[in-house]
């Protein structure tokens, strides 16, 4: 029997390492290839991309594509917390019946392709653009529904997690207010879930391209696939720092998961 | 309530009436605070989900069912047929090698190094789509990329001896199977974890083989988690649009492909609202793969919940 399973564990490590290595390489190349790639002029791209004045007088376009993005994601990432933060919890104390729909509701966009979002969307964003114009920060409203499948797990595990009941109905015993229940009670208690929420947010809709290239708006992908035309060693020098930010975002996100869930524990 | 019995008045309303008006005020004011959400909600998705089916209807105001018969079109067809063998065969590649390493991933030590890094990194690998995606393969196996480049100088090996395939459907086979992988790791990964070793030691201690372990044991158990998971890759890579779009040049092989130039292009007469309707097809598709992705979850989690 102990041979055996020390058989089995041998066989079990050789094909884990195999396995291991050779995806490993498939997920490998494409990232090596992309830092070959931008280095073959001697790191001038490289150079350039850091040179915030001289990029964004070298490629206007992707300049104004990378700000329009950062405020797409900050705008979108509040709009999200202050949209489903105060829903969540007030559906939670107070229509607790509700909370499926809002469950099914924040779910869908999953079901509903964004090529296909953006075919209905058209018509409403001729509304948006009557009304507030057609900068590329509207995008936001767009983004706020793509986000909200990611956005709304990660609050709703957040809420699972404290009793927010027992909570506000303290505080309100206590004399407070509605908005200072949600603003210093619940928030400081889900503050990881609404982190880890903004992260996705922020890594979403930096990687977004479909909605704003068909209804013509800028961001930074609209502005790596432009590029892509002109210059393809700066647009590969970009994805991949897009790519690396990312990583970063998400990596981040994964390191406050699991110090959540060993508080938990 | 104390006024009403302090005073009774014939005139006044029962007590039980009142307070139950009063509940269904509450109930009331309760509700305005959902009203943000709601109505934010109506706005970005619900009307714009109703103008793609109402629109897959209508045709100058019109009811209609010509957009819909139009989908029966021969390049219409082949793009949905394109669009479904490329989504089920990276389903089927991604789910395949994802549980191969899914489960490399639960034989290693559950809290070590290797299953951290790699379930980490799958999660970041998984939403890496689009136009990044598209140029890290330019790069890579691009006409001037580093794959290609290598395989000419040092192996003598051409690529693209057969032609150009990249900015095809087998170039986006390849591309689409990066996010599938990761995506299947991180979906499988904890029908796997569910796999008590009981049940192997169990199965050993009737005598029964690693054959039949696998075959009448764990391969029934974890059949529906594997299926659904296939049915979420086909789903993913069914409403893929970004990656296509910057990688593939010229003509558009698929229905996402297609939308976009129905939306873009000068629109044929008597055709508006195709692109509704080839919406409202991809929806479908996407409907039914989920629906069947429920059931089976819901299947799943009998056993390895």
């Amino acid at each position: 029997m102990a041979g055996l399973i020390a058989r089995r564990a041998r066989r079990q490590r050789t094909f884990r390492w195999i396995v291991v290595i050779l995806l490993g390489v498939f997920f490998a190349l494409p990232l090596i290839a992309m830092v070959e790639f931008t280095t073959r002029d001697g790191g001038d791209t490289w150079k350039l991309l850091v040179d915030w004045p001289k990029l964004s007088d070298t490629y206007p376009d992707l300049a104004t594509g990378i700000v329009a993005s950062l405020g797409q994601a900050a705008l979108t990432a509040l709009l999200m917390l202050v949209l489903l933060v105060p829903t969540a919890v007030w559906v939670r104390l107070r229509l607790p019946g509700l909370r499926r729909l809002v469950e099914f509701i924040c779910l869908l966009p999953l079901t509903i392709p964004a090529i296909v979002l953006v075919v209905g969307l058209a018509p409403v964003y001729a509304w948006v653009n009557y009304f507030l114009g057609g900068s590329s920060l509207t995008l936001t409203f767009a983004y706020t529904i793509l986000v909200l499948p990611y956005a709304y797990r990660s609050i709703d595990t957040g809420l699972s997690a404290i009793d927010v009941k027992t909570l506000a109905e303290a505080a309100r015993s206590l004399g407070a207010s509605w908005g200072a229940v949600m603003w210093k009670v619940v928030l400081p208690n889900i503050r990881t879930a609404v982190l880890s929420a903004a992260f996705l947010t922020v890594a979403l809709v930096l990687g977004e391209f479909t909605i704003a290239s068909l209804l013509h708006r800028d961001n930074l992908q609209v502005a790596i696939e432009l590029l892509g035309k002109s210059s393809a060693t700066m647009s590969v020098a970009v994805s991949f720092a897009a790519l690396v930010l990312a990583f970063v975002l998400l990596l981040l996100l994964s390191l406050f998961g699991e110090r959540r869930r060993k508080a938990a524990r | 309530m104390t006024d009403v019995v302090a005073a009774p008045d014939l005139l006044a309303p029962q007590p039980e009436v009142r307070a139950g008006r009063r509940v269904g005020i509450a109930r009331l004011r309760s509700l305005l605070g959902t009203i943000p959400f709601f109505a934010y909600v109506v706005i970005f998705l619900v009307i714009p989900t109703l103008v793609v089916v109402i629109g897959a209807f209508t045709e100058d105001g019109r009811f209609s069912l010509s957009n819909l018969s139009a989908l029966g079109d021969g390049y219409i067809v082949e793009a949905f047929g394109r669009s479904i063998v490329l989504s089920a065969s990276t389903a089927v590649v991604g789910a395949v090698l994802g549980a191969l390493l899914a489960y490399a991933l639960v034989t290693a030590k559950p809290g070590g190094l290797l299953r951290r890094v790699v379930t980490a990194a799958s999660g970041v690998l998984a939403q890496f789509g689009g136009v990044t995606l598209a140029f890290a393969f330019l790069a890579t196996i691009g006409l001037t990329g580093f794959v290609t480049v290598f395989l000419k100088d040092h192996l003598g090996i051409d690529l693209y001896a057969n032609g150009v395939w990249l900015f095809e459907l087998p170039g986006l086979v390849l591309v689409y199977t990066y996010f599938q992988i990761p995506l299947m790791v991180i979906v499988f990964l904890p029908a796997l974890d569910g796999i008590r070793p009981q049940w192997r030691e169990a199965t050993e201690s009737l005598g029964g083989t690693t054959w039949q372990y696998w075959t009448r044991v764990a391969g029934p158990l974890l059949a529906p988690a594997f299926l659904g998971s296939t049915l979420l890759l086909f789903a993913n890579a069914f409403s893929a649009y970004a990656t296509a779009a910057a990688l593939v040049s010229q003509g558009n092989p698929i229905v996402p492909l297609q939308i976009r130039s129905a939306l873009t292009s000068e629109v044929v007469l008597g055709q508006q609202n195709l692109g509704k309707a080839m919406a409202l097809g991809m929806v479908v598709v996407v409907a039914i793969v989920m629906t069947l992705y429920a059931l089976l979850q819901r299947r799943t989690s009998r056993w390895l919940g």
